[in-house]
C-alpha cells in the first residue's frame, strides 16, 4: 500500500508546527549517535573553590578534535538575566576546532565572556553562554557540601543547573562559517555543533557544582549521583531570534519536514511489524506519561494543549489496550487515522514522533538527509512564463491566496531588527513606529500581492520581463519557484496577523533540536529544556536510544 | 576577519538601507559574498558605490540589447547585473554584447559568473585594459592590479565563449593512447559472457 505524504497545507500550519515534539529525527539524538565513538575527556580545569575559571573539554576520534572552552564567571544576582539584552552571564563558552593553543585560550578569554560584542575567529564553531538557575543550582550545591543528594522532586521539576540564552554558529561574530567545514561527516547534520556544545555545558555544570561542593567541605561532601545527573539537561531561553530562521531558509526547513513526513509515510507503509517493535513503541507511549505530567509551565495556553495531549495520550492507550489489533495489516496506517479521527493536533504529532522510535532502518538514512545547500535553489527560473508562477501559486499557497490583506487583522503585525540587539523583533503596524523598515517576513501577504498583480497581466509575459517591473516582489517570486520543488518549504499561514502565536514558530524549530518541556513565558518567548535524560559521556558508547522516554522514570 | 555570512548579511541589510527592494538586496549580498570570497574587492566597491547612488544619477535598462550605450550617466552596476542574470538565455544569443560606462564594474562582476553558471559557458569581461573570465561560478580569473580598482569600465565588452578543446586533437590522442596502457586485452570467452551477448535485441 502506498501512502502520500501529508499535506503541506495541513502540516506547515502553524497551529501544527506549534505541536511538534522531538523524535529520532532531532538533532540533538542524531548528535548522539553520530558521537558515539568519540573519545571525550576533560583536558583543564582551572576552577577557584568558588567554581570561577575556565574548564576545556573536547570530542576526539581519528585526529578530529572539538573543544568545549567554558569561562565561568563571578556575577551579581540582580547582574542576572536571561533578555538578549543581558551583558554578564554566569558563564561563557565557545566550541573550538582543534586543541586551543594557550595563545588561543587568551584570546577566547578576552572575547567569549563579551558574547556579540566580542570577536571570534574562523578556528570557532559555536558560541554561547548560560546562566545559573539559582532555585537549583544553590540548593544542588549546598546538599552536596554536606554530603547528601539533592531534592529529586526539585530537580525534576526544574530540570536544569544551567539555562543557555543563546547559541550561536554559522559565521556569527566572526565564527567559522559553515562552508568551511561542511565536508565532515561527523557534522552533516543541521545544528550538530550547536548540540555538541550544549551537551559539554551540560558536563560543565555537573562537574562545577561538584567543584565548589567539595572546596567547601573538602572531607563529607559528596559528588552528585550519576543517575541524578542523568535527570538535567540544560535549560534554554528563546525568544523570537528564532522566527525568522525558519523562514528564511526554505529549503532547509522542508528537508527537516520532509524527512519528518517521509519517516511517518513509511512507517505507516508497514505491512506487518513485530512484537518486539510494537513493545517498544507501546512502551515509549506508556513511559512518555510521566514527561508530561512532569511538563511544568505556568502558560494558560501550554496548560491547556497540555491537559489535552495528556487526555488523549491516556485514550489513546486504552484504545491501544483494549480495542487494537497490531497484527492487522497496516497497524501504524490504521493507527495514524484513529488518531487523526480521534485526537488533538498536540497528541497527533507527539505519536507520530514516537511511531519512528522502533524504526531505526527508516530514521537513519533520513537523519543524513536533513541538510540543505540552499545555494543551488537561489536562482529565479527567469526564462519561465507568468502563467506557470500563477499554476505555482495556486496550487501551493491555497489557504493564502483566501487572505484579504484589506482587513487590519490580517496585517496587524510586523517584524523588524532592533537597533540596539540586532535582534528580531514583532511589534504593531497601526501602533508603533518602524513598519517602512519591515523584514521580509510577511510572506503570505507578499505572495497574495504577486497573485494579484500576476492575474491582471498577460499569461505568457516571461519572468524576466515581470521583474523589470516588479523588483519589490522579487524575494517572493524566488521562494515561490523555490516551492514548487519543496512542498514544506512554506509556513502556509499569515505570520503577521492579529492572531499569530510566535511561539508556534519557535516550537517547530525546538523541537527539531530535540527540545522537550516547552515552557512559554509569553507569546513571544519560551523556556525549553535540552538532553534531559540523555547519557553521560562515558555512556556514550553504549545506551538506550529510546532514552527520553526514560527520563523521569 | 568578518566571516562571510557577517559580509551577507551585512550587505543584505545596507542594499535596502540604499532604497532597493529586498529581492535586489538579496541577490546583491550573494554577489559581494562571492566577490570576497574570491579574493576582490567587493564591500570596498559596494561602500563606495553607496555613498554616492543617492547624489548622482545611474543610468539603469529594461532590456539589454547587442550594444547599449549611455551617453550621460553611467549604468549602476546592480541594475544592469540583475537584468543580465534575468535575460542571460536571450543575451546568450547574441554572443557579444557591449555596454559603455558601467560604474564600479567590480560589482557587475558576481552577476556574470552565476550567469556563466546558468548558460554553462564561460564569459569574458573586457573593459580598457582589464580582463576577467568568468567559470561556471567556481571561479574568476582577473588580471587587474589591485592598487587602480576600476571605478568605470568605459566601454566593456561581455563575450560567452563557445564550450570547446583549448588543445589540439594531437595532444589528446597522444593522452589516450597512453591511458590505453591501463586496459587489458580480452579473450573471445570473455566476450562471449558479456553483457547482451547471446540474445537476440528483437525479443
Amino acid at each position: 500500500m502506498k501512502i502520500k505524504l501529508r499535506d503541506p497545507n495541513t502540516i506547515m500550519k502553524l497551529s501544527r508546527l506549534g505541536s511538534f515534539h522531538q523524535s529520532r529525527l532531532s538533532f540533538l539524538r542524531s548528535f548522539l549517535s553520530e558521537f558515539q565513538d568519540w573519545e571525550f575527556k576533560r583536558d583543564l580545569f582551572e576552577l577557584d573553590k568558588n567554581g570561577y575559571g575556565i574548564v576545556v573539554y573536547s570530542l576526539e576520534k581519528k585526529g578530529r578534535v572539538y573543544s568545549l572552552v567554558c569561562f565561568a564567571n563571578k556575577i551579581k544576582n540582580n547582574e542576572r538575566s536571561d533578555r538578549v539584552i543581558a551583558t554578564k552571564w554566569d558563564a561563557a563558552f565557545a566550541l573550538h576546532d582543534g586543541v586551543p593553543s594557550k595563545k588561543d585560550i587568551e584570546r577566547l578569554r578576552n572575547e567569549v565572556p563579551k558574547q556579540e560584542v566580542g570577536r571570534l575567529s574562523y578556528k570557532e564553531l559555536a558560541l554561547s553562554r548560560a546562566n545559573k538557575s539559582i532555585r537549583i543550582f544553590d540548593h544542588v550545591v549546598e546538599c552536596l557540601s554536606k554530603g547528601v543528594q539533592p531534592s529529586l522532586e526539585l530537580i525534576e521539576k526544574v530540570g536544569y543547573l544551567y539555562r543557555t540564552t543563546a547559541v550561536y554558529g554559522s559565521g556569527k561574530f566572526g565564527l567559522a562559517d559553515r562552508f568551511r567545514i561542511k565536508n565532515r561527516d561527523e557534522i552533516n547534520g543541521p545544528f550538530r555543533l550547536e548540540m555538541m556544545l550544549v551537551y559539554l555545558v551540560r558536563q560543565f555544570t555537573f562537574d562545577q557544582v561538584n567543584h565548589i561542593a567539595k572546596n567547601i567541605n573538602p572531607k563529607s561532601s559528596t559528588s552528585l549521583d550519576p543517575k541524578i545527573c542523568k535527570k538535567l539537561g540544560i535549560g534554554n531561553s528563546t525568544g523570537l531570534g528564532m522566527a525568522p530562521f525558519i523562514v528564511n531558509h526554505p529549503t532547509l526547513l522542508n528537508n527537516w519536514i520532509l524527512c519528518r513526513e517521509t519517516a511517518l509515510k513509511k512507517v505507516r507503509e508497514l505491512k506487518k511489524v513485530s512484537i518486539k517493535d510494537i513493545e517498544l513503541f507501546k512502551d515509549c507511549v506508556r513511559n512518555s506519561i510521566k514527561n508530561i505530567t512532569s511538563w511544568n509551565t505556568d502558560s494558560t495556553y501550554q496548560l491547556h494543549k497540555i491537559k489535552f495531549l495528556l487526555k488523549d495520550v491516556r485514550k489513546l492507550l486504552n484504545f491501544l489496550e483494549n480495542e487494537f489489533n497490531f497484527h492487522n495489516d497496516f497497524p501504524f496506517n490504521r493507527l495514524y487515522l484513529w488518531l487523526e479521527k480521534e485526537t488533538c493536533e498536540e497528541c497527533i504529532e507527539y505519536i507520530v514522533s514516537m511511531m519512528m522510535e522502533p524504526f531505526s532502518k527508516i530514521v537513519k538514512p533520513l537523519v543524513k538527509k536533513m541538510s540543505s545547500d540552499e545555494e543551488r535553489y537561489f536562482d529565479i527560473p527567469t526564462e519561465r512564463k507568468t502563467k506557470d508562477l500563477i499554476a505555482i501559486l495556486e496550487k501551493n499557497y491555497s489557504y493564502i491566496l483566501t487572505l484579504d490583506y484589506k482587513k487590519k487583522e490580517h496585517q496587524k503585525k510586523f517584524w523588524f531588527i532592533s537597533k540596539n540587539k540586532e535582534e528580531p523583533r514583532l511589534a504593531d503596524r497601526f501602533e508603533e513606529k518602524g513598519s517602512d523598515l519591515e523584514q521580509p517576513l510577511a510572506i503570505a501577504r507578499d505572495i497574495k500581492r504577486l497573485y494579484e498583480k500576476l492575474i491582471l497581466l498577460r499569461k505568457s509575459m516571461k519572468i524576466s520581463e515581470f521583474l523589470n517591473k516588479n523588483s519589490d516582489l522579487r524575494h517572493v517570486v524566488r521562494r515561490a519557484f523555490i516551492i514548487e520543488k519543496f512542498p514544506y518549504s512554506e509556513i502556509q499561514d499569515n505570520t503577521i496577523g492579529e492572531n499569530l502565536v510566535p511561539i508556534d514558530m519557535l516550537r517547530l524549530k525546538l523541537s527539531f533540536f530535540g527540545a522537550i518541556k516547552f515552557d512559554p513565558r509569553s507569546d513571544k518567548w519560551l523556556r525549553i529544556c535540552m538532553f534531559q535524560g540523555a547519557p553521560l559521556p562515558n555512556e556514550l558508547k553504549n545506551f538506550d536510544e529510546q532514552w527520553i522516554y526514560k527520563s523521569q522514570n | 576577519m568578518k566571516s562571510l555570512s557577517e559580509i551577507e548579511t551585512t550587505s543584505k541589510r545596507a542594499s535596502r538601507a540604499v532604497g532597493f527592494s529586498w529581492g535586489i538586496a538579496e541577490e546583491i549580498a550573494k554577489g559581494i559574498r562571492l566577490l570576497e570570497l574570491f579574493g576582490l574587492p567587493g564591500i570596498q566597491n559596494l561602500n563606495q558605490y553607496y555613498k554616492l547612488i543617492n547624489k548622482k544619477n545611474f543610468k539603469t535598462l529594461s532590456v539589454i540589447h547587442k550594444n547599449n550605450k549611455s551617453n550621460g550617466s553611467s549604468f549602476c552596476p546592480i541594475d544592469l547585473g540583475v537584468k543580465f542574470i534575468d535575460q542571460v538565455k536571450t543575451i546568450e544569443n547574441l554572443k557579444r554584447v557591449s555596454i559603455t560606462k558601467i560604474a564600479y564594474p567590480i560589482l557587475f562582476l558576481p552577476f556574470l559568473s552565476r550567469s556563466s553558471d546558468i548558460v554553462g559557458k564561460k564569459i569574458l569581461l573586457k573593459f580598457e585594459k582589464n580582463t576577467f573570465l568568468l567559470n561556471f561560478n567556481v571561479s574568476i580569473l582577473a588580471n587587474y592590479s589591485k592598487k587602480k580598482i576600476p571605478l568605470l569600465a568605459s566601454k566593456a565588452e561581455i563575450s560567452f565563449i563557445e564550450n570547446k578543446d583549448i588543445f589540439s586533437e594531437k595532444e589528446w590522442k597522444n593522452l589516450y593512447k597512453l591511458s590505453e596502457n591501463t586496459f587489458v586485452e580480452e579473450t573471445e570467452s570473455l566476450k562471449q559472457g558479456a553483457a547482451g551477448a547471446g540474445l537476440t535485441d528483437n525479443d
